[in-house]
């Protein structure tokens, strides 16, 4: 028997008037897993979450959160989700700790000293307990507002873009926080725009103008395409990259800098005597390289318009 | 043309202070024509200050930026007529056409008739908008906003062009063909200085300065940054028990930095740890706890890999 999943979509449909924001998106998180939805801004992300929450009701096809039919006022599904939105306001002038019990008490938690006392603990904010949340560092305000998303101890996790703007020190950190929730077996769904950052996702879905493009672990993603990519580094890179664009058995060049991403046309195709012919052109290292989750977001989205 | 020669930009000892918080602390760097320099960092690690320095838009506290050979502090007003600038916020008229946008920039920048028709032909080819010169801008999508930006800012020829956040949330797509036409523009010889905080967008760049908090901890070609962490052993073990095989690793001392990624674990090998020594002993504690995992294999570096290890230095 396959498990409910913590939080789905299937085929869900919703326009705010002429703009379509979801046209058939479906996605399935497991319990226990961190799912990532990955897209540019207006992919229809933040709405996805809101669906979820029972905040906007769909148009068409279904939302589900732990097998029930979200609805704003279902308090049983209240007390079970947790939902950081991208803007989560802290109390600016309440300190770390007095937040962390305003938002324990609009749930009703039962012994919140311990809980508040934990939840600084896991979050390494005991030693700022009692600074108002205003003086924190970014880093930290997202930490405290993550805290107070799991005060009610929920079992299913909605993060809208934890991690856009926050340092890279104190983004490893929360992805710190996060495994150890995924660990005690929290279901995770986060929204991100960092295509590198999804990697870090058991699964994720690729989603672009409301449909989701594909829906996999980053492992199989990648490996969807089954044509080695080329790392190239040479100088000059332009007239590399000219040469290469003009070969028939290449299908496509990419500069990154001092160096060319080449796609060969064939598999198998490593370009060995097409590289070493390259007039004018000092080649020192060929590599093989895994495509970027970015390059998956590419391919799917042209065999997509290409109608495949 | 004066600043011809030289570097594009160049920039010694810079620093703003606002009040007692020092936004930009002596930073240093050159860029040169043709090139596209970026400036990687978080949210306010001092990226958009130094590019209002560079601008002539906000006075140094001390130290000294020229840009096209134009002193920043002493000539403001020269220098805007040198650079380009496109802002995260596009500066565009939502309810005028694509043409009339260009034609108003045009204007500010005191474009005379001809002059503006040879501008704007070669700056709507190279954008790609020659089949959106009529719409209407609020009704474009977010990539053609983005490339009328750049075509405006390009209008008056300018030997610089600042990028402030250039591609923040656009879809991946637009993001390459984007960055395409910013070779082409560099290969063309202006410079391109760009602001970000993707570190994946940075591999798009030649060379690239990381900040954290006003300083700069870093230059170099995203490949001679990586080259940085030579020495430093970073893998990855795929298992269908990440959670099992992150409690094993939490507790191996040839480890320093155990994480769970994606359906695995990346792992940092403790210093003076070497890659076969470390790859050897993951290999035994996981079968010793019966974790079935795939072997463990070495990992290439990320720029955040560079900048985490960079920072963490700084600070220790």
């Amino acid at each position: 028997m396959t498990p409910v999943p913590a939080a789905e979509l299937a085929e869900a449909r919703l326009a705010f008037g002429p703009v379509t924001a979801l046209d058939g998106m479906s996605f399935a998180v497991r319990p226990g897993e961190m799912f990532g939805l990955v897209g540019p801004d207006g992919s229809g992300k933040t709405t996805a979450i809101r669906a979820l929450l029972g905040l906007l009701p769909l148009q068409g096809g279904s939302a589900r959160v732990l097998g029930r039919e979200p609805a704003a006022a279902d308090l049983r599904l209240e007390g079970a989700v947790g939902y950081l939105s991208q803007r989560f306001t802290l109390y600016g002038d309440l300190t770390a700790e007095e937040n962390l019990e305003f938002f324990g008490e609009v749930h009703r938690v039962p012994d919140l000293a311990s809980r508040r006392r934990r939840l600084l603990a896991f979050t390494r904010l005991d030693r700022f307990r009692r600074w108002r949340a205003d003086r924190l560092s970014g880093g930290m305000q997202k930490k405290l507002a993550l805290a107070c998303t799991l005060v009610h101890t929920p079992r299913v996790l909605f993060l809208d873009e934890p991690t856009t703007g926050v340092d890279p020190v104190s983004r490893r950190e929360l992805w710190g926080l996060l495994s150890e929730l995924l660990l005690g077996g929290m279901s995770i769904l986060l929204t991100t725009p960092y295509l590198d950052e999804a990697e870090r996702c058991g699964r994720l879905a690729l989603v672009r103008a409301g449909r989701t493009l594909a829906c996999d672990t980053p492992a199989a993603l990648r490996a969807s395409r089954p044509v080695q990519l080329l790392e190239v580094v040479c100088a000059p890179v332009r007239r590399a990259r000219d040469l290469l664009a003009a070969s028939p058995r290449v299908e496509e060049v990419q500069t990154f800098g001092d160096r060319l991403h080449v796609l060969p046309r064939r598999q198998g195709d490593e370009l060995a005597d097409v590289l070493g012919a390259l007039e004018g052109v000092a080649v020192s290292s060929v590599r093989a390289t895994e495509p970027s989750l970015e390059d998956v977001f590419i391919w799917r989205t042209r065999s997509r318009a290409a109608g495949g | 043309m004066p600043g011809a020669e030289g570097p594009a930009i160049s920039v010694r000892d810079l620093t703003r202070r606002f009040g007692d918080l020092t936004a930009v602390d002596h930073v240093s760097f050159d860029t040169a024509r043709g090139e596209i320099f970026a400036l990687l960092g978080p949210n306010g690690a001092g990226k958009s200050t130094t590019i209002r320095m560079l601008c002539g838009l906000l006075r140094p506290t001390s130290g000294s930026a020229r840009v096209a050979g134009v002193d920043v502090a002493a000539e403001p007003d020269e220098v805007k007529r040198r650079i380009g600038y496109m802002s995260q916020r596009f500066g565009l008229y939502g309810d005028l056409r694509v043409e009339e946008n260009l034609e108003l920039y045009a204007a500010l920048y005191g474009l005379g008739r001809a002059r503006y028709r040879e501008r704007r032909d070669w700056a709507v080819s190279l954008t790609q908008l020659g089949d959106r010169l009529r719409s209407r801008v609020g009704e474009l999508s977010g990539g053609y906003r983005q490339r009328l930006a750049l075509a405006c800012a390009l209008l008056h020829e300018p030997e610089v062009v600042f990028l402030d956040e250039p591609t923040g949330g656009v879809d991946p797509v637009m993001r390459r063909a984007f960055f395409a036409l910013i070779d082409d523009l560099a290969a063309g010889g202006t410079a391109v200085f760009l602001t970000t905080h993707f570190l994946d967008e940075a591999e798009y760049c030649h060379r690239v300065a990381l900040v954290a908090s006003g300083r700069l901890v870093a230059q170099g070609t995203p490949t001679s940054l990586k080259a940085r962490l030579a020495g430093e052993v970073l893998l990855e073990v795929r298992s269908d028990r990440p959670g099992a095989a992150l409690a094993v690793l939490s507790r191996l001392p040839a480890l320093a930095e155990v994480t769970l990624f994606g359906a695995g674990v990346h792992a940092r090998a403790a210093p003076g740890v070497g890659e076969a020594e470390v790859l050897g002993e993951v290999a035994r504690a996981l079968r010793a706890a019966g974790v079935p995992a795939a072997p463990p294999a070495a990992a290439a570096p990320t720029l955040e890999d560079v900048f985490l290890r960079l920072v963490r230095e700084e600070g220790g």
